[in-house]
């Protein structure tokens, strides 16, 4: 296999691995949010917790899998992404683990206080993660301040309070909608009575808000510069990525979508996906909500990669420093052994995992929380 | 200067801190989890309820202490990326697939099958249940491998090479990484060392209830497990460990010799020093008490052979330095030149000690003007301190060797009938009950204290490896996770004293 057709592979399969991250932690994050407002009393919030009680371990493997894949695939975006802004990463890295935390310590103890400060350890666990992750996706379209030496060291300028730039908290935004509807979705299937209706409502609400949020954001793009690459070695070859040339353009993101109008496909899945997921949450069909908010995020993943296409980590300092799908990866050896790792093991992966869901299924009700 | 060094010791101290914290959890869910196999064997194989009884007791302190392993684990991956930057994009090529592994066969099998171990008592048949548990003890020993993997690549790296386009190391054969020598001693090791703990926990507490005389049925049936699985553990752990040792004399040459505190070539067969107090500057050990034989045949499995002492270490990383000047002169006629034929034979035949030259960056951006002076320098700081490597070990083993007479003793008096009588058997396996973690972290730090110059031995030095990150954001970070943590670690022993104190199957007295 060509070393620029395995590249390619790669951006696709790193695509999917950040789906299966959203598809299971997504709803993980959703539920937390959700939790000391759809939950009225300790038993409700009991119940709400439960849909996750079991599943919440093997879904975060999709984080430390993802991970590793970054790790082992683009070494460049795995190190410049977390080093630079060193401070949000570390942020985000706390929040996550406010959740482990809260899901194993809140029920041992019987004191209320106890119980509620959990729940609201829970949700920021939930919140901060959803919104960093947006205000994240956010900035690599406005470019992060990194540049490297010729030894490939990178500096990094900027401070953290530059990554709460308006158009990255809409992004946030459209993340923390997109998990609580999608959470939402899940809580639907797996409780009764009111939490259920409840959260039928948040799944409403949220829609609107990702839409509206979308439709804000893709406005925002035309006054967002992008990069384009001018020239650069053969794609098929390694090199550094100090050899090539990009120019700056204004509403360069958009060009992608003009050039390539099939890519458009993408956006709208996203919105009509998320009005849908909301409406089907409506008319009492949540199993498909599920499914149909689960493709909107990774529509929305992809809306993302396709305007960016073939930036991962533009440079707003140093535009040739940026990396791409072309030179931020591993060496063709690694990419086809880790290919061969996912063809083999993720199969399995999800087969065991679906196993497990289907036994541990059905409305969570007073019975099954005293299981735990 | 291309480095901090402040930011190079706070983060090399955040990464430590975090792994010694992380190692807390985690030799434990190693063993509970293997103890809890075999209980629940028993229970399948025998019908008998009191051994579901103790899966579950046992089980329940298995999850507290589950979800802090995992919770303390995600920095570790991260913090590659965060605090060791130029580390990641070095070796990502060889050391991410090892960690994308990890999660993918092993990390993904134990927690999926977490959460089912929990819930799944009513809803799977017996035997679903038992192959369920011993999946997640499978899994979590199937982790431990690929770590390991990654961590000996660390120590001695084999099966990759220097590639100059990209400027970083790329992997060249995956059986040489998986097959690694250090790689695989190192994995007995570390997981018969996580059995011996589960079993020093599960003999410790036992211990405890029949001292008070407390749920005396499970306890002493969960002691005479913990005390057999205890003593094949630790007979594997000191077995392996003196396997470690002879690994060490092939291929980790200056750390055996910093164990040691062997300053110079001794006539073969070496001899083991027992206690004394390595002077570094004098180069002499005070109030040496050696004995004789031992340490050439641990680390050599001959009387005849030698164990380099490190005076001659030193020469050889002075060869190795001159040789690496060579390799990076080649690399900077390449820089101009991409076909100089001549430049490229050079750099191949030069490039394993290509690392040796960027010890120097230490002194000088551009190492090839280094003075003797400051080779000489690099060379002295190419050894790792010997004090603390001397008394670490020394801890280490002494804290294995009690833990045997502990579970030996334990497994005699078991096997007579008349453990729950000796009481002073079981006050110290009540108060050996920190010992197993004691020699981890201990373990733990003689591995990679003395690994010291390097984050990977002969390639990159530590102070190149770290990001570019300001001094103050890593303090920032480095005070919330101790705070964090701490706080975690003392809410987890709370819990676990509680649940301890409350005993198995709260409210339904167990039948004996």
């Amino acid at each position: 296999m060509d070393y620029d057709t395995l590249k390619i592979i790669w951006w696709l399969m790193i695509g999917l691995y950040m789906v299966g991250f959203v598809l299971t932690v997504g709803f993980d994050l959703g539920i937390a949010m959700l939790l000391p407002f759809l939950g009225r009393g300790d038993a409700e919030r009991r119940t709400i917790l439960s849909t996750v009680m079991g599943t919440w371990e093997g879904n975060q493997v999709w984080l430390v899998t993802l991970g590793g894949i970054l790790f082992a695939v683009w070494p460049l975006v795995y190190a410049s992404l977390f080093s630079g802004p060193y401070l949000a990463i570390m942020l985000l890295l706390f929040s996550l683990l406010l959740r482990p935390a809260g899901f194993d310590f809140r029920d041992k103890l019987k004191s209320p206080a106890w119980r509620k400060f959990w729940d609201w350890a829970l949700f920021a666990g939930g919140f901060l993660p959803a919104l960093l992750l947006g205000v994240v996706m956010g900035n690599l379209l406005l470019g992060l301040p990194f540049r490297f030496n010729e030894s490939l060291r990178m500096t990094y300028t900027g401070a953290f309070w530059d990554l709460l730039h308006p158009f990255a908290l809409l992004c946030g935004t459209i993340t923390v909608a997109l998990l609580v509807l999608h959470g939402a979705n899940f809580l639907q299937c797996r409780t009764l009575g009111p939490i259920a209706l409840r959260a039928r409502q948040a799944a409403s609400i949220s829609a609107f808000v990702a839409v509206g949020a979308m439709g804000l954001v893709a406005l925002s793009l035309f006054g967002i510069e992008g990069h384009r690459i001018v020239d650069s070695p053969d794609p098929a070859t390694a090199f550094s990525p100090l050899e090539k040339t990009v120019e700056v353009i204004g509403a360069g993101w958009l060009r992608n979508f003009l050039i390539h109008p099939w890519m458009l496909i993408a956006p709208a899945v996203a919105v009509t996906g998320t009005l849908m997921a909301g409406a089907f949450a409506r008319q009492f069909i949540p199993g498909l909500a599920f499914w149909v908010s689960g493709a909107a995020m990774a529509a929305t993943l992809l809306t993302e990669a396709f305007a960016l296409f073939p930036f991962l980590l533009p440079s707003s300092l140093d535009p040739g420093s940026g990396l791409t799908v072309w030179d931020a990866v591993s060496s063709p050896f690694t990419l086809k052994l880790v290919l061969a790792l996912t063809l083999i093991f993720l199969p399995i992966v999800i087969t065991y995992t679906g196993w497990v869901y289907r036994v541990l299924w059905g409305p969570v009700t007073g019975s099954t929380i005293e299981n735990h | 200067m291309g480095f901090d060094d402040t930011v190079v010791n706070l983060s090399r101290l955040q990464f430590a801190i975090t792994a010694l914290y992380h190692f807390l959890f985690v030799p434990l869910t190693l063993g509970l989890s293997f103890i809890m196999a075999i209980m629940e064997s028993v229970y399948v194989m025998t019908g008998r309820e009191i051994y579901r009884e103790m899966t579950r007791f046992w089980g329940k302190l298995f999850g507290i202490n589950y979800a802090l392993g995992v919770t303390t684990g995600l920095p570790l991956e991260f913090q590659f990326g965060t605090n060791w930057a130029y580390y990641s994009h070095y070796v990502g090529d060889v050391f991410g697939p090892i960690l994308a592994a990890e999660g993918l066969i092993a990390f993904f099998l134990e927690s999926t099958f977490v959460g089912l171990f929990f819930l799944g008592w009513n809803r799977l048949s017996q035997l679903q249940h038992l192959i369920v548990t011993w999946l997640l003890a499978v899994g979590g020993s199937l982790s431990a491998l690929w770590i390991l993997i990654a961590n000996a690549w660390m120590q001695y790296p084999v099966g990759a090479e220097f590639n100059f386009d990209t400027l970083r190391m790329e992997l060249a054969s995956f059986p040489e990484v998986f097959f690694n020598p250090v790689a695989q001693v190192k994995f007995v090791h570390t997981v018969a060392a996580g059995y011996t703990t589960g079993a020093m926990f599960v003999l410790g507490v036992s211990a405890w209830y029949l001292l008070k005389g407390r749920h005396l049925a499970m306890a002493r049936r969960s002691f005479a497990i913990a005390a057999s699985f205890g003593l094949a553990s630790a007979l594997s752990v000191i077995v392996l460990g003196d396997e470690s040792g002879y690994s060490a004399g092939e291929t980790q040459k200056v750390k055996l010799a910093a164990i040691e505190a062997a300053w110079e070539t001794e006539e073969p067969p070496a001899g083991f020093a027992l206690f004394g107090f390595p002077d570094q500057a004098a180069r002499t050990t005070h109030y040496e008490i050696k004995i004789p034989y031992v340490l050439g045949l641990i680390a050599t499995r001959s009387v005849d052979e030698e164990v380099l002492g490190i005076e001659d270490l030193e020469k050889h990383a002075r060869e190795r330095i001159h040789s690496g000047l060579i390799a990076y002169r080649a690399l900077e006629d390449l820089r101009r030149d991409r076909d100089d034929a001549g430049a490229r034979a050079t750099l191949a035949a030069h490039q394993a000690d290509l690392g040796y030259a960027l010890l120097l960056k230490r002194y000088r951006e551009d190492v090839l003007n280094a003075s003797e002076a400051e080779i000489e320098r690099a060379v002295r700081a190419s050894i790792p301190h010997v004090a603390p490597l001397f008394w670490t070990f020394r801890g280490m083993v002494a804290a294995g060797f009690l833990m045997l007479f502990i579970f030996a003793a334990a497994f005699y008096y078991c096997a007579r009938r008349v453990a729950d009588r000796k009481r002073w058997l079981l006050k110290l396996a009540f108060y050996g009950m920190p010992l197993p973690w004691l020699a981890s972290e201990l373990g733990w730090f003689v591995a990679e204290y003395g690994r010291q110059p390097w984050t990977i031995s002969g390639v990159l030095p530590t102070f190149l490896s770290a990001s570019n990150v300001k001094s103050g954001d890593v303090w920032l970070s480095l005070s919330a996770f101790i705070g964090f943590y701490s706080v975690l670690l003392v809410v987890e022993m709370f819990l676990m004293v509680k649940l301890i104190r409350q005993g198995p199957a709260e409210g339904q007295p167990v039948q004996a």
